[in-house]
């Protein structure tokens, strides 16, 4: 029992008197950087400013040059008007910006299952040489420029999908998305011009151009998978689906999150492809199998060359809108993969 | 856990927790050899593991315990080179038989592994019960309860955790990770319980309790413990078996029998040596 109490008296304070004042105060650390270290962070630190300072640079810029437009008619009006004429200061992003996000969700909607399904084909039953095959097929799938497959899109998938859109309509017309004005299911020779160059199909193509990432964003996480847990899950009886289920797809989370966002904000700010494809309209269009889109990148892009002045200003002030889209987008993105409790972060 | 369910046993089709409440099995391995890839790694290993009794395999690294250990339950065909001779027989039905099913043959011959890998995500009470969710046993919530607290218990970490079954699993320390383990593989009843080196990451006194649980689960379940440790071998198991391979050969039993007599009286010279701390 004494010997307990030295040792603690060893350890801790003394508080009786003969140990004297306690002048004892933490004493400072000065550490000696070496040279490698100090080099290191200049030039890891020197590369994250300047990043930063270019995105900053770009918002600025973008904001500067659009003061003068959005002045012009005013923010609220900027943000209701649908048509878009500069010329006689009417204009505004609603009918694009609305465009951009249907075009990104519908891209979103057939995207998220289809890569999912790859990845998960990818990480978990494809073996070998297959899977090393498959994996660079994605990856050159991502290397495709974007407007070839712009150009694919309109001048093969667009014929083949409108029957597809054409049956869609047809049968699920009563939802209001579905619907399309002017079509007639009963008339034998339909117009299938109604059914092209709509949302729908810019959206499809878009879909194929963010699958690659979403699917290698998805696929690195799911890989990651402890094998521990692969085997405890099996050591229970568990199927191959219920393994997956209970320790790929939890684990997985944050990246699948992740890759969906990544996807996401490709999707609003791709411009060839659409501009291709859709047939610009300037209302807003819910009928996403119904002729007649936009976006805000389309916009830019076509009116670009024609514009200069307050004209190119009205171009820089929805382009900062979607510069502000994107931007929320990816830090709801951070917020949600920071928050969902993910089984990558339990195992550091 | 016998008693347990008793009450709703009668008029029920549906497979509910009843069913899965089993005796303990006898298992026999029977002219077991097994290879990676070219590499021979048991070389006709037979042994017989008696229902209810604790069997050890004990022997240097590298000897093929573990490996025969899987083959017992079937994670062995998981590494894609893993291929093995013989037969496994659970109360003389061959777990390899095309009939077979591979995931009745893991429900009935469970596995804890040297690592504790708890779900990390899941709550303590969903871990406890993953493998019900993960057979598709459906089970009313008053089951579950019943159920999380019976397997806990006798895992014996119900004490530690019964106020925050809500947290998650990868919460808990390393020694009450791998308790949560054995309490989630007793959970699904199964009829033999592996065990790989179950306390080579823990510290004394979660060792002693995991020793106490498998002390206690003696009758209920076949266990088989892999293990480093001599007086672990020889303070839980009524049956042993040692396992050596010489330099470049692969492994076989040297030495088989009761967990007493061999600590005792070795018959033969390595296990003698291998016992008494000589080499291994």
């Amino acid at each position: 029992m004494t010997a307990i109490s030295e040792t603690a008296d060893v350890t801790t304070r003394p508080d009786y008197p003969e140990a004297g004042a306690d002048t004892a105060s933490p004493r400072l650390i000065k550490q000696v950087r070496e040279r490698a270290d100090r080099t290191f962070r200049l030039v890891s630190s020197t590369g994250g400013v300047i990043v930063l300072a270019i995105m900053c640079l770009v918002g600025i810029f973008l904001t500067v040059n659009a003061v003068q437009a959005i002045a012009a008619v005013g923010p609220v009006e900027f943000l209701t008007t649908q048509e878009w004429s500069p010329e006689t200061n009417h204009f505004g992003i609603a009918a694009v910006l609305t465009g951009t996000v249907l075009i990104a969700l519908v891209a979103l909607v057939v995207a998220l299952p289809l890569s999912l399904g790859t990845s998960l084909f990818i990480t978990e039953v494809a073996r070998g040489g297959f899977q090393r095959t498959l994996v660079s097929i994605v990856d050159l799938m991502a290397a495709v420029p974007s407007v070839v497959y712009g150009l694919w899109g309109l001048a093969f998938l667009q014929n083949n999908v409108i029957g597809f859109a054409k049956w869609l309509s047809t049968w699920f017309g009563w939802i209001p998305i579905f619907a399309v004005d002017g079509a007639d299911p009963a008339n034998p020779l339909p117009n299938n011009a109604l059914y092209g160059s709509s949302t729908f199909i810019a959206g499809l193509v878009v879909a194929l151009m963010i699958v690659p990432i979403m699917t290698s964003m998805m696929r690195e996480s799911f890989s990651r998978a402890p094998i521990g847990e692969r085997e405890g899950a099996y050591a229970l009886g568990a199927t191959r689906w219920g393994m997956i289920r209970s320790v790929v797809l939890p684990f997985g989370k944050g990246g699948v999150i992740g890759g969906t966002m990544l996807g996401l904000g490709r999707a609003l700010g791709e411009t060839i492809a659409i501009y291709l494809i859709i047939s610009p309209i300037f209302a807003i269009n819910f009928h996403i199998l119904q002729k007649g889109s936009n976006s805000v990148a389309a916009l830019i892009a076509l009116r670009y060359g024609e514009s200069n002045g307050f004209t190119m200003s009205a171009l820089m002030a929805a382009g900062l809108a979607l510069f502000i889209l994107t931007m929320i987008v990816n830090f709801t993105a951070s917020t949600i993969i920071g928050r969902s409790r993910s089984g990558a972060e339990s195992e550091a | 856990m016998k008693t347990l369910f008793s009450a709703r046993t009668e008029n029920h089709d549906e497979p509910d927790l009843v069913e899965h409440v089993q005796q303990p099995g006898g298992l026999v391995a029977d002219n077991i050899s097994a290879w990676f890839g070219d590499h021979k790694v048991l070389d006709r290993v037979s042994l017989s593991m008696a229902a209810g009794e604790v069997t050890a395999l004990i022997g240097p690294s590298g000897c093929g315990k573990s490996t025969f250990l899987r083959i017992l339950n079937r994670m062995h065909e998981m590494i894609p080179s893993a291929s093995l001779f013989g037969e496994v027989r659970l109360d003389g039905d061959d777990i390899y038989a095309p009939s077979q099913r591979i995931t009745s043959a893991r429900r009935n011959i469970g596995m804890v592994f040297q690592k504790a890998n708890p779900f990390p995500a899941m709550s303590i009470y969903d871990n406890t019960i993953s493998g019900l969710k993960l057979a598709g046993i459906r089970a009313t919530r008053a089951e579950k309860d019943l159920l999380v607290e019976d397997s806990l218990r006798k895992a014996s970490l119900w004490d530690e955790v019964k106020d925050r079954l809500e947290q998650p699993g990868g919460g808990l320390s390393g020694g009450q990770q791998q308790r949560l383990c054995i309490a989630r593989s007793l959970a699904v009843s199964p009829r033999v319980l592996l065990m790989d080196e179950p306390c080579s990451a823990l510290d004394p006194t979660s060792t002693r309790r995991v020793e106490e649980t498998i002390e206690s689960l003696r009758g209920q379940v076949t266990v088989v413990i892999v293990t480093h440790n001599m007086q672990q071998a020889a303070r839980v198991s009524s049956q042993c078996a040692f396992f050596l391979a010489a330099q470049n050969t692969p492994g076989v039993i040297v030495e088989y029998g009761a967990t007493e007599a061999m600590f005792a009286h070795p018959q033969d010279d390595r296990t003698s040596d291998y016992v008494n701390g000589r080499f291994g």
